[in-house]
């Protein structure tokens, strides 16, 4: 199929950028976007244009670092993936497709449709961990039982892979998904409660310093999730920071 | 920390928001449950109407309440000023195609635009009752017309059930000081209190040949507005306080679905009724 | 120069305690002036990292992804082994050391084996404290899931996802070390040499690639945990960006590189579907326990099904081939990764396959779902001759077991696989070859270290499923965190390294230069060009069965492509900005010449062995040989200016605990 592709194009975090159209021919409905990607910039090359910059790695959904807004929502229409899942056979012959950078203050463009998301790594490092050293004497296991109920809510919330999915779609660009589920994974298990009133306070603390909008609580963020968190997260993360102030 | 937190944290500001918005939905069960009375039709529909506007305006309880009401509202409108510019801040250039509704609900995105409509629906609602409650000296005095003896005449209704003849008002034999009070003016002495009529008032305001119309249609198109903005609000209030579970949320948001079309497709009907169908 | 893989003497099982209570420490006040470099930051790095910044070490952690979380440990599906004997199954240290050296066809250094499966229960232990969130039976303890080559149900496991989820466990003690100030991290940067001050690894040279600019670290001592080098295939199931620069650089200044043949190729990956391909994508090992694998019987038929005129659903019963219930009738489809990968290959090879590229295989799972369905239906009283019910309610039991794994599936395939057979085909997935080191983890050059798939040691020829988890995280967490102690606590007063050394001006002006190379170079393909092209050759002659000619030819198909690599490759943009094509270039030039060391490896291994499978030495049923009397040793090579040049060293494998004898899955 051909395609009318709309790219935006920025030469560096200083540039104003803008939306390039680009034309595509013989795509087949097999390839993934990234791999529809891949052969514009190899065309591009070619040509001895420069190549569309975009971040990705593993391509079968699980890193995260694919992200890129296709026609209006992050990782594109389709639901349960990120942008390395998504097929070309979603769209049909002649198709425009506008593809434009995950915005967010919080995430500045590098260049072209590379953003950085930084700011995610530093909310997890002001409390996502439980403050336990490598010593090999670690009590065992089994030692403490977890409600298997508890244990995969935990799992649930565990399985957010950081793609900013959450923060993109989010008209407020609210980071409260993300930062949820990390506070849900490790409020929900006993190992994790130690911590809980600090880490969820401190993590929240800097989630504001980092310049993410507030939650408003409009469901996108959990509708475009390719991992499927639940706003019940965020719900948890709103008792624990009461809880936690209150004390 | 903890105490700083509560006020100027993202969620502090949510908690806030969350609660005002619920208590305010208190205050429009309690507002509308009064309101309907005007629905009721009877030949008593005035004077308990009245009974009630004199009660919201006089009881202790009901003061402290009515200025938790001014302070939510205050405060929700406020901070929800606040939260906007702020989301704002967080997303200083948009997209150039967007496709929110490929995953929300519109009235979720347009709560504050929602929100400023109510906050002007809100003041004009107070300007053209509240304030004539509160402030007008010329605020009329519930009257009713008895037929006695095949002459109509007109007569003060008093707090304690009685009737004050109109005429001696008209004659001065009786004053009215402090805009309810009936004296005596020979003695100087109060002798009865009357009610307000804000009844009547509102009558003629949605009755009124000039605006009357109007101002109906776009009360219920405040409604609307209002409809929307509890759609979306009611349930996001719990999200916020933190309740969200498989268990209760259903429930929640099924109950805020109804609250948000009944609560105010009642307000709505109360203008529209007075103005197409009230015979007065 | 010999090599000595430093063995501490005394019994197996005493080896490694006895080690520790021997080793120089270094004292907490000290550690503090001691810096340390990690490249790489996924189970191995990350956990080392982590652990070394707790003791106190100054650690400065590189990664080329946008965070440490996204390294590619994160795919790993199915689960980590570890003896811990919860289920009472008779599971011991001593059988998961056994597993692993026979699993691994023989090829593995015991001592190295033993430390992990002693380590083995400690990372459970530990990854449970973190918050990792196992999976766990009803009664609140951890649930275990059984793997291919064990007899034992010793696998930890967190749904399809606990790469994943131990890898956010090791990102999450980091965070709390960068938190601390004890961890300097280094986002979007690319470790692209090493620098070598008086025989001592002393620092690196990284690009940072947002800003194109080259960085000096020195620190004093250097661990490589960079992944492996499957990627020289071009299509594998490792990222994109996986690659092999950090552990060939540290090669070509010393290092030698040991078994670089030995490749697992996975047998079910979801077959290429055209030349646009990128990656492939792996589905679980565990399909294998219900699907059955065929091909048509009869050439005719696959080649109707190649060209869409006859539907494998309408293939009857006898003109199937179940080629691995044929072959191996007691392991039937369970046979190991290496068997029933090369299995699939000469069905496709010999015109059976049934895709539009002739590489694929099918794996039905309809008469699992048929079976099951009559099993429910009796259960719950229906009547087991209604086939249309039978069919739904065995649908249902295979959709609990594989639910998101036939998803995956029908997303990239476009093919519902509960209606028709799911196509597969093997994959390379992943490198048991890599770094050589001693019983440290040491590489040849003093200082510098390599752990994790970067390094050969603990596989042998073969890796067992869920193993890989494993050995990183032992690597990172409790085996380095010793065995860099005792070399550091020597250097605790030699201050701190200076960046201005001739030898960190050498190492960068030579990165620069060959930067500039390519960008300056006016060529005419781009870099993938080549990398398909070294993929293509790769796949074809050193793939899934090797053979002399072939691997004669590769070598010299690898040398002219490299050649014509440098000449005609067309590198776009600058070298002082982020430039995607540039990284890309700089790791394929690394590619391109492992490849033909890789080929070079094969070729001297006059044995099959594991992933290592050589057609002129194979029984004659057609299975593996090895020459134990020749070829017991691991080869280490050494770097002399071209990979034609290398010198091989061998270490003999000495195996005092665990008998060798010849796999047999019939």
């Amino acid at each position: 199929m051909n395609l009318k592709l709309k790219i935006w194009r920025q030469k560096d975090a200083k540039d104003a950028g803008r939306m390039v159209d680009y034309n595509i021919s013989d795509v087949s409905p097999d390839m993934s976007f990234l791999e529809m990607l891949d052969v514009l910039n190899e065309d591009l090359n070619n040509k001895g244009e420069d190549p569309v910059a975009f971040d990705h790695d593993c391509r079968e959904g699980i890193c995260g670092m694919c992200s890129l807004h296709i026609n209006g929502e992050p990782h594109g229409p389709d639901r349960g993936i990120t942008t390395c899942q998504l097929h070309m056979r979603k769209f049909k012959d002649g198709d425009t497709i506008y593809i434009e950078p995950f915005r967010a203050k919080a995430f500045p463009v590098i260049k072209d449709l590379v953003v950085n998301r930084s700011a995610f790594d530093r909310i997890q490092q002001a409390g996502g961990f439980i403050s336990v050293n490598t010593s090999g004497n670690t009590q065992d296991a089994n030692a403490i039982p977890i409600q298997k109920h508890n244990a995969d809510l935990a799992f649930d919330a565990a399985t957010c892979i950081g793609c900013g999915a959450c923060v993109a779609s989010c008209k407020n660009a609210s980071a409260m998904l993300f930062v949820s589920a990390k506070v849900s994974q490790f409020a929900l298990l006993p190992q994790g409660r130690i911590e809980a009133t600090e880490r969820v306070l401190n993590m929240v603390k800097k989630m504001d310093e980092e310049g993410f909008g507030n939650c408003t609580n409009t469901g996108a963020c959990e509708v475009e999730c390719p991992k499927g968190i639940s706003l019940e997260n965020i719900a948890r993360m709103n008792r624990e920071y009461l809880f936690a102030s209150l004390k | 920390m903890a105490k700083s937190a509560l006020l100027k944290s993202s969620l502090g500001k949510k908690y806030w928001m969350a609660l005002t918005g619920l208590f305010l939905c208190l205050f429009l069960v309690g507002h509308l449950l009064g309101n309907l009375q005007l629905l009721s039709g009877s030949k008593d529909a005035a004077l308990h109407f009245n009974q009630y506007a004199l009660f919201m305006t006089s009881n202790p309880a009901v003061k402290i309440l009515s200025y938790l009401t001014y302070f939510s509202i205050l405060f929700h409108a406020v901070d929800g000023i606040v939260l906007t510019v702020q989301n704002r801040k967080a997303r200083p250039k948009g997209y150039v195609k967007n496709n929110p509704s490929a995953n929300t609900i519109w009235a979720s995105r347009n709560m504050a635009v929602l929100g400023t409509l109510i906050l002007v629906f809100i003041v004009t609602h107070m300007v053209n009752f509240w304030a004539k409650m509160h402030f007008d000296e010329k605020m009329p005095l519930q009257t009713v017309t008895i037929n006695a003896g095949g002459t109509d005449m007109e007569f003060y209704l008093t707090t304690n059930g009685d009737y004050l003849p109109k005429s001696r008002v008209d004659q001065n034999v009786i004053e009215i000081k402090n805009r309810t009070e009936f004296y005596d003016a020979a003695a100087g002495v109060k002798i009865n209190e009357g009610y307000k009529d804000l009844y009547k008032i509102t009558v003629a305001f949605f009755k009124n040949p000039d605006y009357g119309l109007i101002a109906s249609i776009l009360y219920a198109l405040a409604m609307v507005v209002l409809g929307f903005h509890l759609y979306h609000g009611f349930g996001s209030a719990f999200q916020s306080m933190g309740v969200n579970s498989p268990k209760h949320s259903p429930f929640i948001r099924n109950f805020g679905k109804a609250f948000s079309i009944v609560v105010p497709l009642l307000f709505a009907i109360i203008p529209l009724y007075i103005h197409f169908i009230l015979k007065v | 120069m010999a090599l000595d893989s430093k063995i501490p003497n005394g019994p197996i099982s005493d080896k490694w305690t006895d080690y520790k209570d021997h080793i120089n420490l270094v004292n907490p006040a000290n550690k503090r002036n001691i810096d340390v470099i990690i490249v790489g930051t996924g189970l191995a790095g990350g956990s080392a990292a982590a652990t070394l910044a707790e003791l106190g070490y100054n650690v400065k952690a590189f990664c080329f992804q946008d965070s440490p979380r996204r390294a590619h440990s994160i795919a790993a599906q199915g689960g980590i082994n570890a003896a811990k004997n919860y289920q009472g199954d008779g599971d011991s240290t001593f059988r998961l050391f056994y597993d692993t050296v026979k699993g691994g066809d023989y090829r593995a250094r015991e001592a190295n084996v033993h430390r992990l499966a002693e380590v083995s229960a400690n990372i459970i232990d530990q990854c449970v404290a973190q918050g990792v969130p196992l999976a766990r039976e009803y009664g609140g303890l951890l649930d275990n899931r059984s793997f291919g080559g064990t007899l034992v149900s010793r696998t930890f496991y967190a749904k399809g996802q606990t790469g994943q989820q131990l890898l956010l466990g090791a990102y999450s003690a980091m965070n709390r070390q960068i938190g601390r100030g004890k961890i300097q991290m280094y986002n979007r940067h690319e470790m692209l040499d090493l620098v070598v001050v008086n025989g001592k690894a002393r620092g690196i040279i990284a690009r940072n690639l947002v800003t194109g600019e080259l960085e000096r670290h020195s620190a004093h001592a250097v661990v490589i945990a960079s992944g492996g080098y499957g990627n020289v295939f071009f299509l594998s199931t490792n990222a994109m960006g996986s690659n092999a620069t950090a552990a060939w650089k540290v090669h070509k200044k010393g290092a030698f590189f040991a078994n670089p043949c030995y490749t697992q190729i996975h047998p079910t990956c979801i077959p290429v579907s055209g030349d646009h391909q990128s990656k492939l994508t792996l589905m679980s090992e565990s399909l294998r326990n219900d699907g059955r694998i065929w091909v048509p019987a009869k050439l005719e038929d696959a080649q109707a099904i190649r060209e869409g005129r006859l539907k494998p659903t309408q293939l009857a019963e006898e003109d199937r081939d179940y080629y691995l219930e044929r072959r191996y009738p007691s392991f039937g489809n369970l046979v190991p990764r290496d068997v029933a990968s090369r299995a699939a290959k000469e069905r496709c090879d010999a015109g059976y396959g049934v895709n539009k590229t002739g590489e694929a295989v099918y794996l039905d799972f309809a008469s699992a779902i048929m079976r099951y369905g009559k099993e429910q239906a009796r259960i719950k009283g229906f009547d087991d001759s209604d086939a249309a019910l039978v069919k739904k309610l065995g649908t249902e039991v295979i959709e609990n077991k594989y639910g998101n794994l036939f998803q995956m599936y029908e997303k990239i395939v476009d093919e519902n696989p509960y209606q028709t057979p799911m196509m597969i085909y093997p994959a390379v997935h992943y490198t048991m070859g890599g770094v050589w080191v001693d019983y440290n983890l040491m590489t040849t050059i003093e200082g510098c270290y390599a752990i994790g798939e970067a390094n050969f040691s603990d596989h042998g020829a073969n890796r067992l499923g869920a193993s890989a988890l494993m050995q990183g995280l032992a690597d990172g967490y409790f085996v380095l965190p010793y065995t860099i102690g005792d070399y550091l606590a020597k250097d605790i007063r030699t201050g701190k390294i200076p960046t201005d050394l001739p030898e960190f001006e050498e190492a960068e002006n030579n990165v620069r230069t060959q930067l500039e190379r390519f960008i300056n170079n006016k060529g005419t393909h781009t870099v993938d060009h080549f990398h398909r092209r070294l993929g293509k050759i790769m796949w074809d002659k050193v793939g899934m069965a090797r053979n002399a000619q072939g691997l004669n030819e590769a070598i010299n198909e690898i040398a002219a492509l490299r050649e014509e690599f440098y000449r005609d490759v067309k590198v776009p943009g600058t070298m002082d900005s982020f430039n995607q094509e540039l990284e890309k270039a700089m790791r394929v030039a690394d590619f391109l010449e492992l490849g033909e060391l890789f080929a070079k490896d094969a070729l001297h291994r006059n044995e099959s062995c594991g992933g290592h499978f050589r057609e002129e030495y194979q029984t004659e049923e057609g299975e593996a040989q090895r020459d134990d009397e020749n070829f017991a040793y691991v080869a280490a090579w050494e770097y002399k200016g071209k990979p034609s040049e290398a010198v091989l060293h061998k270490e003999q494998l000495v195996f005092d605990n665990v008998k060798l004898v010849q796999r047999s899955y019939k």
